[in-house]
Order: C-alpha cells, then sequence, then structure tokens
C-alpha cells in the first residue's frame, strides 16, 4: 500500500474501529432510512387501495425515490459527520498536524460516507423487497449507476458543509443533518421537474438528483435508459465536486491564515 | 551540526491594526538539543507551536523544520515531526492499541505493530493497549500520547507541556523518559511549559516570550546568573511583571 493510500486507510480505520464499538452508532445509520421506507412504503400501499391502476406506478415512483434519495442523503450526512466526530473527540489537531493531506482526508471522509451509505440503505432496500414487494435491485447495473451519482452528489454537498464548519466552527454542524432536505424539494425525488414552476426548473436541472430521478421514472414506469439524464447527472457531479472542492480548499486555507484550526470546536 | 528547526522574523497578526501575537520571532535549534518556549498566558506560544506544525500560516518569515521550508513543503516535514498536547486528545472510544495503529498508518509507518508493542514495552502501556483511551487516567493517557507522539521515531518533537496535571511521581517519569529518549536517538525537543523546574533540568537553550517577541535568552543556568536570582521561577516573574531592570542591577 502507497502512503497515500495508507494514509487514507488511517482515516477509514479510525471510523470502523469506533463504529465496531459503538451500537447505537451502527443502529443509528439504519435507522432513518427504514423508518422513511415503512412510512412511504404503507403510503403507496394506500394509494394502491384507492385507485388499482396507479398504485403500481406509485409505488415504484415513491420507494425508488425514497431509497435512492437516501443514498444521497447518507452519503452527505456520512462525510460530514465524520468529519465533526474529529471535532467532538477534540482529535482534530492530531490529524491536521500529521502528513495527511487535505485531498486525503477528503477520500477518507467519502470513503466513509460510502460505507455509511450502504450499511444504512441496504437494509431498507431488502425490507422494501420483503414488506412491499418492491425489488429496486430489479434496476440492475442502472441501480448502481444512479446510486454512485446520487452518492457523488452526497459528497460535493457534503464538501461544501465541511468547508463552512471550517468558516464558521462547530456552530455550523446542524448544517450537516439539514442542508439536504432543503434542496429536497427540487431534487424532484417524488415528481417530475415540470411539475415545478418555470423558473424553477432550471434550479432543479442545475441539480444531479433532478436527473437520477427522471432517469428512475423513465426506467420504473417505461422500462427506458434516460442516458440524457444520466449523462447529465454525472457531468453536473463533475462540476459540483469540482466548485466544492475549490470551496472547501479555499475555506481550510483561510482557517490556516485566520487560525480557526486551532479552535474549531468552539 | 545540523538544525532541526531554523525560525526567521517569524510574525503572526490575527488582526490588522492590532499589535502581532508573534512579532520577529527568530531562532535555530540544533538537532538533539532541547529547547524551552516560556512565557506567561498570551506571550505567543500556543501561536507559535501552531506555525511550527504548518496549522497556522505566518504573516511574514520563514520556518524550516529538518530542511523542509513550511511554506512549501510541510508534509515532508511533518512526517518526521510529531506533536503532544494535554489540550488535544485521542479519540476516547477507541482502544490505545486503535489510536496508536490510526496513527502507525497516518504516518506511514513501516512495521506498526511491532513499533507499536515496542512502545507499548517502553512507555508501560502493555496492560493498557486494549483499553478505551477514555477509561485511562490522567499518567496514562499522557503515556499515551508520548506513545503517539514517538509512534514515527520523530526526529523533532514538539511538547506542549507534557506534564500538565501529572502527580510529581509520573510527571519525573515522563521527564527521565524524555531525558533518555534524546540521548538514545538524538531527536531535537521543542517545550512549551509554565513548569520551571522542568525547563531547567529538560532544556539547554530556553527562550524568554513577551507579547510575541523574545524578550531573553540562553541556558536556565545563563538566565539565572545573568538575573542574579536563585531559580528559572524567579527569572520568569521578573520577566513576566517588568521587573528585570531593577533585578539585573
Amino acid at each position: 500500500m502507497n502512503g497515500s493510500l495508507r494514509r487514507v486507510w488511517g482515516l477509514v480505520y479510525r471510523h470502523l474501529a469506533l463504529y465496531r464499538r459503538s451500537l447505537p452508532r451502527l443502529i443509528e445509520l439504519m435507522y432513518w432510512p427504514i423508518l422513511q421506507m415503512v412510512v412511504w412504503g404503507f403510503i403507496t400501499a394506500y394509494l394502491a387501495g384507492v385507485q388499482d391502476n396507479l398504485g403500481s406506478v406509485a409505488a415504484g415512483v415513491l420507494l425508488g425515490g425514497v431509497l435512492l434519495w437516501e443514498g444521497a442523503l447518507r452519503s452527505q450526512m456520512g462525510f460530514s459527520v465524520s468529519f465533526l466526530e474529529e471535532i467532538w473527540s477534540r482529535n482534530l489537531g492530531h490529524i491536521f498536524v500529521s502528513p495527511l493531506r487535505p485531498g486525503e482526508l477528503v477520500a477518507g471522509l467519502a470513503a466513509m460516507a460510502v460505507l455509511r451509505t450502504m450499511i444504512g440503505v441496504i437494509p431498507a432496500m431488502l425490507l422494501a423487497w420483503f414488506l412491499y414487494s418492491f425489488n429496486i435491485f430489479a434496476l440492475g447495473p442502472l441501480l448502481v449507476a444512479f446510486f454512485a451519482a446520487l452518492i457523488i452528489m452526497g459528497w460535493a454537498v457534503a464538501l461544501g458543509v465541511t468547508a463552512l464548519i471550517l468558516r464558521y466552527g462547530a456552530g455550523a454542524e446542524t448544517l450537516a443533518w439539514s442542508v439536504l432536505f432543503g434542496i429536497t424539494p427540487f431534487a424532484a425525488v417524488f415528481y417530475p421537474v415540470s411539475i415545478l414552476p418555470a423558473w424553477l426548473q432550471p434550479v432543479a436541472l442545475a441539480l444531479p438528483a433532478a436527473h437520477i430521478f427522471e432517469g428512475m421514472r423513465a426506467a420504473l414506469t417505461q422500462g427506458e435508459i434516460a442516458w440524457g439524464h444520466l449523462g447529465a447527472a454525472y457531468l453536473l457531479d463533475a462540476a459540483w465536486i469540482a466548485a466544492m472542492g475549490w470551496v472547501f480548499m479555499s475555506q481550510f486555507q483561510a482557517a490556516r491564515v485566520k487560525g480557526a484550526l486551532l479552535n474549531i470546536g468552539e | 551540526m545540523s538544525q532541526a528547526l531554523i525560525v526567521e522574523n517569524l510574525v503572526k497578526s490575527y488582526t490588522a491594526g492590532r499589535a502581532p501575537a508573534v512579532d520577529g520571532l527568530s531562532f535555530a535549534m540544533p538537532m538533539g538539543a532541547t529547547y524551552g518556549l516560556l512565557g506567561g498566558n498570551g506571550a505567543g506560544k500556543t501561536t507559535t507551536i501552531a506555525m511550527l506544525l504548518g496549522l497556522l500560516v505566518p504573516s511574514s518569515g520563514r520556518i524550516a523544520a529538518l530542511g523542509h521550508d513550511m511554506a512549501k513543503d510541510r508534509f515532508a516535514a511533518l512526517a518526521r515531526m510529531n506533536f503532544s498536547s494535554p489540550y488535544i486528545a485521542l479519540p476516547h472510544r477507541l482502544s490505545v492499541a486503535e489510536n496508536l495503529r490510526v496513527y502507525g498508518h497516518l504516518y506511514n509507518v513501516r512495521n506498526a505493530e511491532a513499533r507499536i508493542a515496542e512502545l507499548a514495552r517502553d512507555l508501560q502501556l502493555e496492560d493498557l493497549l486494549d483499553r478505551p483511551a477514555g477509561q485511562l487516567s490522567a499518567g496514562q493517557k499522557t503515556r499515551v500520547a508520548l506513545a503517539k507522539a514517538l509512534i514515527n521515531r520523530p526526529e523533532l518533537l514538539l511538547l506542549d507541556e507534557p506534564t500538565a496535571s501529572l502527580d510529581p511521581d509520573t510527571g519525573d517519569w515522563v521527564r527521565t523518559w524524555l531525558e533518555r529518549y534524546r540521548a538514545q536517538t538524538g531527536c531535537a525537543i521543542l517545550l512549551a511549559s509554565h513548569n520551571m523546574a522542568e525547563v531547567e533540568r529538560l532544556c539547554d537553550h530556553v527562550l524568554m516570550l513577551k507579547q510575541g517577541r523574545v524578550v531573553d535568552e540562553g541556558s536556565p543556568a545563563e538566565l539565572v546568573e545573568r538575573f542574579g536570582r536563585g531559580d528559572l521561577e524567579e527569572v520568569f516573574l521578573d520577566i513576566a511583571r517588568g521587573t528585570r531592570a531593577e533585578a539585573a542591577q
């Protein structure tokens, strides 16, 4: 293992060791995705009872939306909360004076985001199959493509949140839980972009999530692969990662100039 | 003798228009030496250490650690340095061994498990390796923090209050251990401490800071003699209270 990979692994190992010793943390990872899936599962069951021909469509669109959106939410929170864990344990000083480069810190947090997302969302997906006979795995490789794009979007948002924590200290930590919920109305998770007012549609289409969910609806309701939306999602992911990466690095450097790394926990 | 640390005209201003926290600090510390950074609260010690570790960017001036310019090549220097402070914790829920393993990876230590076993033997941590770091006593935590600081066999060690809150016996044990470690490895140590007896015992050279400037320096014995005082604590009080001129007369 080369030095850079080893340092990234060191950071990942630190969090894996933490989770190994903390059952409440593990349960918390699975709690919200399962709860969301159960609630939306009952809603789709209710809709299916109200109008038969809408039921199966609603089930696919709503449950698929819930499960995939949880991917983005858990990815963003996984990244941001892993960074906050270092602040809460007052360990950040040791991390920043080690040879761990900022890019390696980001890679370690991104890897933890993927692991936390898998632990949180896969049980919910399996439970949706068991409880509501909704098999999101039927999307096959497309599911991986959608899920990966949303995880990358979660990283981009988390980079922005982490930059704000570097800028404003731990006082900005509530953003780690709330920021992506604020994007939900524009992400077209449960309805098409065309439902939004015309002036809001460009905002939605600037988000990778809107393209992913348009693609998911095309796949679930028409059996089509919307390559245009999939490509747009990945291009937007790249643009958002580049932009938020720049914001993160700028704030990291600004924190080194202002001395914010010395009292970031306050 | 090669220099572990070269600091030239180091200045740090946090706010324009206010007095700098560090104002024109210069010194050179050779390999194998132990230097003390002394001063009252707000004298600039923490700011200086933060700049030496790359946590803080100086407003001006230059730092070369182990031959690496900290402005351009800080990660190469950081791989050969380490730091310990009682004010920065290790993750409490991780065991001692897990904590040391994390830093073994971060510092890319070859054969990290053997190094952890060696440090555990040297620092009497063998029975603590499986204990969560948060359940240790202050003395045990200090020994674990030292193990973390030595995991990469640093050539330059920065210690902030290494014996703060320790009982006299444990404090003496840590000081003896540091003396032996320096003698065996030739490591350079920069020590910030408010314990003057500790500084007199460990340091070859002391930098007295006040309002971000070096107001006096020399070996502890030289400073005591120059001020006509009985020990370094009295010298410190003279400098802190501004009674140096009277004392020197």
